[in-house]
């Protein structure tokens, strides 16, 4: 439905804990951008995503309002889990439904009105890019690693849930290429809000919200100054990977890995 | 006044969903009455947090849900003496099939996320005879867990509203208070009756008697084969 396409999510500040107003007017953000949000613990940034995925109309204690192309969002956009614009993964990598992947895979399908096998398997194989441990259609949901776990979730939330706002609480962990993982929700045009405390995540986005207090403190948009320290982190990333590998593979590592 | 009733599983997360609300309405009087078996201590928890009139009821031997209806119109006449706006019911929670929700009331149903995605299918009727499904524990489940949870309620009670959230929190439940503000009014407390009929109980199990196998007892009694109720006795 063409009333349903969204082209501009924008947050509107709230108040840090003290009442004292945040550090922005507006943040907008469009399908394809990527924002992390960084801070300490308890800075406030899960109530941020929070107030994303409820969109807040100054009713939680931040006092924020989140606005759909420009206007107050229709009820049915938070109710109505089909037609809601946003999927969310937190940081428990547990799933608690002790079917196969592919039941399971496909009772979410079928609860979101989709017959068919095929979108399963494109699930299970856009998972299988994001993890360095293959997941077999097979295997029960509960039997798999968490690396495996958020592998299939992200997988799940960009082609299944398939909603244009994804919202990442925490995804780092051993077992996930992250910059696969952003990389893909770009080429799927998602609007991407991650939480993140890992500096190669951080770095990947297009901007960084800096929390403090319960509040945003500013707003950062690199535009290519971070670039010569990405490549660094990605080159680190990609050696810790390697030793990974090699000692999951039972090698004895002897000698100082290149990064 | 308006009368809240609240049921669902034991450990689902009701009382913290209670305790959200009142915090939710400081302008209102809230009364709340708790029914349960053997030990309970909210009402405790809710008077000294709030300072608000609350009630226990022991059911002791008798089903909780009907020691529940038994003592749902003196519990209304007890609230309103307390000038209350709002008296909140709490149900034991023991019985699924048992739907203690009441006409001219509120009927909350509270349902935890992490209860395994069947749990909405083994508890039908205490969800279809509700008002508002508030699903807790939503924070612990994936976004796929959760949309399932959702069509599997929707699929018992394709009208009920659904509220999710981390009740500890209370994120999530602006529809719930909303719906709660514009609920129902008692407008004639002589006339109000259960929603739905409870199972039977009537048979020599009722009154205590350990036996096992339908030889061994009387009233309405069942088969493994065949028949499905029976009538044994005078």
């Amino acid at each position: 439905m063409p009333e349903d396409i969204i082209h501009e999510i924008t947050i509107l500040s709230g108040k840090n804990r003290n009442g004292v107003p945040e550090g922005f007017d507006e943040i907008r953000i469009k399908p394809g951008d990527t924002i992390s949000i960084v801070g300490p613990t308890g800075s406030g940034k899960s109530a941020l995503i929070n107030d994303i995925e409820i969109f807040a109309n100054r009713d939680t204690v931040t006092g924020r309002k989140i606005l759909i192309n420009g206007a107050i969002p229709p009820e049915y956009f938070i109710r109505d889990p089909a037609r809601k614009p946003v999927a969310m993964i937190t940081q428990n990598t547990r799933c608690l439904c002790d079917l196969s992947v592919e039941d399971f895979l496909l009772m979410h399908t079928k609860s979101r009105g989709y017959q068919g096998q095929d979108l399963v398997d494109t699930t299970i194989s856009l998972a299988n890019q994001f993890t360095g441990e293959p997941i077999q259609r097979k295997v029960r949901m509960t039997q798999l690693s968490g690396g495996q776990t958020r592998s299939l979730m992200v997988a799940d939330a960009i082609l299944i849930s398939n909603t244009p706002i994804i919202l990442l609480d925490e995804v780092e962990n051993a077992g996930i290429f992250k910059d696969r993982v952003i990389e893909a929700l770009r080429r799927y045009h998602k609007a991407l809000l991650f939480v993140t405390h890992d500096p190669l995540v951080s770095l990947l986005s297009d901007r960084r919200i800096v929390m403090q207090d319960g509040a945003v403190a500013k707003v950062l948009t690199p535009n290519g100054l971070e670039q010569s320290a990405l490549k660094q982190m990605l080159a680190y990333d990609a050696a810790i990977a390697r030793v990974r590998e090699m000692i999951r593979a039972g090698e004895l590592i002897t000698k100082a890995v290149p990064a | 006044m308006r009368l809240i009733i609240v049921a669902g599983p034991p450990s689902t997360g009701k009382t913290s969903v209670i305790k959200q609300i009142i915090r939710s309405m400081p302008d209102f009087r809230f009364s709340y009455l708790k029914i349960d078996v053997v030990v309970a201590t909210e009402d405790e928890e809710l008077a000294a947090e709030f300072g608000i009139p609350t009630k226990k009821v022991y059911s002791g031997d008798l089903c909780p849900d009907h020691a529940g209806i038994m003592v749902m119109d003196d519990a209304i006449s007890w609230a309103s003496d307390q000038k209350t706006d709002y008296l909140i019911v709490e149900s034991a929670g023991l019985c699924l099939r048992c739907t203690p929700y009441t006409t001219q009331s509120l009927g909350i149903v509270v349902l935890s996320a992490i209860s395994g995605i069947h749990s909405p299918v083994k508890m039908a009727p205490m969800i279809a005879l509700a008002d508002i499904a508030v699903v807790t524990r939503i924070d612990l489940v994936t976004q796929a867990e959760k949309e399932v949870f959702r069509e599997k309620i929707k699929s018992i009670s394709q009208g009920i509203e659904i509220v999710e959230t981390n009740a500890i929190q209370g994120t999530g439940l602006r529809f719930l208070i909303r719906a709660i503000s514009e609920g129902p009014e008692i407008t004639d407390s002589k006339a109000i009756t259960l929603r739905g009929i409870p199972p039977l109980g009537v048979c020599t199990v009722c009154i205590g008697k350990t036996s096992i196998g339908w030889q061994n007892h009387f009233g309405v009694i069942r088969r493994l084969d065949g028949a499905d109720y029976l009538f044994r006795g005078e």
